[in-house]
């Protein structure tokens, strides 16, 4: 998607044309061979070790000099396992979670940093689900280390993470409504009582139109 | 039970809350209960736990059987608030995240939008050697704070003063190069605020004579002194593969014999062509995750006195991209009233060129765009591998913005160090961990 002119941009703010106003999103479609790199590598000892390679990733994508690999949700444990043991991917640097409201039938992700210590070498593993069914298995059973982690994004963007031993927020209040870090949670929003003034959300100001 | 405790019936039988009083009745009253079972709630305020971090003990007698963490009490909404934010202002947030190493998170930050938009190789290299030398004096400052606070929870005050003697040198200069002591926001996307005040070479080659000098006041305290061994050695125990599956970084995995660095193994800002050793231990406890700290000082002072050299030769050299697009417009300038605006650029602007006018208000207010995409660039702060990982939708502010910070994994280690151990190893085994509470809620 990209949009041209001077005029009629949403978003940023910026009606003037001076910043060349070409908006750009990463692109949906895999990367192709060779992706450069270790990267090939990698794909190659994947699909040897995973015969349904094909099947569970969904999509490659080479960018910036980072391989990402985009997991069918309920293959995430088997392609974890896998490069955990097969292709010494010993550490996970946790989870984080991103949410595009745009991206109708899945709507929040889920991003896993991995690094392999004995080869120096990262990848990236990306999860998708529908906003409507936010649920993805936990790796807790693989690195147990993305305990916290996976409290930490289901706290900020309300995925459930399945089979994690205990699920609560971390960051917030317990009896906390909502989840801060989605795009429709107000930045904010908490109304702070002055005798009888109030003071608008951050968002609601004019500046942050 | 006292009088100081009030009780209530649960599904785990009846629960005395004990608060306040004086403690020699509450042990008393304890000591005469039948169940052994005590729950200790230490924090969020308590002196040794390193900020609002609040330990919940299970006790058999001084016995750990369980520990978990409460944190969350300094979430201040960094990532979220930076979405609301032009790239160059995120850097004042995220600069208040690990506010005991403030550079790293600048780092960090700025070289993930630096990939972002494919400037990596255009940052001059003036100001990565300026982005080394302040790591590394951060890095000396934020050690200084863990021996030196690390030791006085174990009861050993005057380690303290001689490191916060040292760090007060440190800070001077950060507040000589940016203004500030702390959360400067120096390091910049495209390189860094300002350029050094012309003496800093000269006062920073002082400075590292003296701490060489100094540094050894607090080795002869506490290397091999007796008590702080019998405090240290072999207690907050935690082996490789524990750190392994726990995503555990920095001292604490080096005091495992794992030469893992990021400096060395995925060189950024040009560390590949500095001479330092990666310190090591073998002993997996808070004994040699303080040695290793120790030692690594002594490796930044050799890191600073290279990059001073390099300095030196890079003198006059730019400290920000050539991309006017990207960079900022401004230099400040010491004027009669303090620092601020050099008037030499506002006379250009306000006087000269219109169109210079107009790009100083818009790459100040609006920003510069960041092509789409997602990238992820780690550092090696004094806690361990410290990461942004950053979206861009294509915009003049981040999408969003998450920091994969080494407290909030290395703390997570806590259960497994303390389980079993006496309940005055905790002190000593999250001392060791050194988190900063800023850097775990953020």
């Amino acid at each position: 998607m990209s949009e041209k002119g001077m005029f009629g941009v949403a978003g940023t703010g910026d009606t003037s044309g001076y910043g060349g106003l070409e908006r750009q999103q990463a692109s949906a479609n895999s990367s192709q061979r060779p992706y450069g790199s270790y990267f090939d590598d990698i794909a190659d000892q994947l699909e040897r070790a995973y015969p349904e390679f094909n099947d569970a990733i969904e999509r490659v994508v080479v960018d910036r000099g980072e391989l990402t690999l985009h997991i069918k949700c309920k293959k995430l444990v088997e392609v974890a396992l896998i490069l955990r043991d097969q292709l010494r991917f010993e550490v996970c640097l946790g989870v984080s979670g991103v949410h595009y409201p745009t991206d109708l039938g899945r709507e929040l992700h889920a991003v896993y940093p991995l690094l392999s210590m004995t080869n120096n070498r990262r990848i990236r593993l990306e999860v998708s689900v529908a906003d409507t069914d936010p649920h993805i298995p936990s790796l807790v059973e693989v690195w147990a280390g993305n305990n916290w982690h996976e409290r930490e994004t289901f706290d900020m963007f309300g995925i459930i993470f399945d089979g994690h031993p205990a699920l609560t927020r971390i960051l917030m209040p317990d009896d906390w409504p909502g989840h801060p870090q989605r795009k429709d949670y107000p930045l904010g929003g908490i109304p702070v009582e002055y005798i009888g003034a109030t003071v608008p959300a951050p968002d609601d100001r004019r500046s942050y139109r | 039970m006292s009088t100081f405790a009030s009780s209530r019936e649960t599904t785990e039988g009846r629960i005395y809350s004990v608060t306040g009083g004086d403690w020699d009745d509450v042990a008393r009253d304890i000591g005469s209960a039948k169940e052994e079972r005590v729950v200790v709630n230490m924090g969020p305020q308590h002196p040794s736990t390193h900020g609002v971090l609040r330990l919940m003990l299970e006790l058999e007698g001084e016995t750990i059987t369980e520990l978990r963490c409460g944190i969350g009490y300094l979430h201040t909404g960094i990532e979220k608030n930076t979405e609301y934010r032009t790239w160059t202002q995120g850097v004042t947030f995220v600069t208040r995240m690990d506010y005991l190493s403030p550079l790293f998170n600048e780092t960090a930050y700025c070289l993930a939008t630096e990939k972002l938009l494919n400037i990596t190789d255009q940052v001059p290299e003036r100001a990565s050697v300026i982005r080394v030398l302040m790591m590394e004096l951060n890095r000396i400052s934020s050690h200084m704070v863990a021996l030196g606070t690390g030791a006085l929870e174990l009861g050993a005050i005057t380690p303290m003063f001689f490191a916060f003697r040292e760090r007060e040198r440190v800070l001077d200069i950060f507040e000589m190069v940016s203004g500030l002591r702390m959360n400067m926001a120096y390091i910049r996307p495209g390189g860094v605020a300002q350029n050094l005040p012309s003496d800093t070479v000269t006062k920073i080659r002082e400075l590292v004579k003296d701490l060489r000098k100094n540094f050894k006041d607090n080795e002869k305290l506490l290397v091999g002194n007796s008590i702080w061994l019998k405090r240290t050695k072999d207690v907050g125990y935690l082996d490789l593969a524990g750190c392994i599956t726990l995503g555990v970084t920095g001292p604490v995995l080096r005091a495992t014999g794992m030469p893992w660095d990021l400096r060395k193994t995925e060189p950024y800002c040009g560390y590949q062509d500095y001479k330092f050793d990666v310190i090591t231990t073998d002993t997996c406890d808070v004994y040699g995750r303080f040695l290793i700290r120790m030692q690594e000082l002594e490796q930044s002072l050799r890191i600073i006195e290279q990059a001073c050299d390099k300095l030196d030769k890079l003198n006059g050299a730019p400290v920000m991209v050539a991309d006017k697009k990207i960079a900022w417009p401004a230099q400040l300038s010491l004027g009669g009233d303090g620092l601020g605006n050099s008037l030499e650029h506002i006379r250009q602007i306000m006087g000269t060129s219109m169109e210079a006018l107009i790009h100083h208000f818009k790459i100040v207010t609006e920003g510069f765009r960041v092509p789409a995409g997602q990238v992820y660039a780690p550092v090696e702060s004094p806690r361990g591998e410290l990461a942004a990982q950053i979206v861009s939708d294509g915009g003049t502010r981040p999408y969003r913005v998450h920091f994969r910070t080494p407290s909030f994994s290395n703390l997570q280690a806590t259960s497994a160090m303390c389980e079993g151990s006496l309940i005055a190893d905790v002190v000593a085994a999250v001392a060791s961990i050194d988190p900063v509470m800023g850097d775990v809620d953020r």
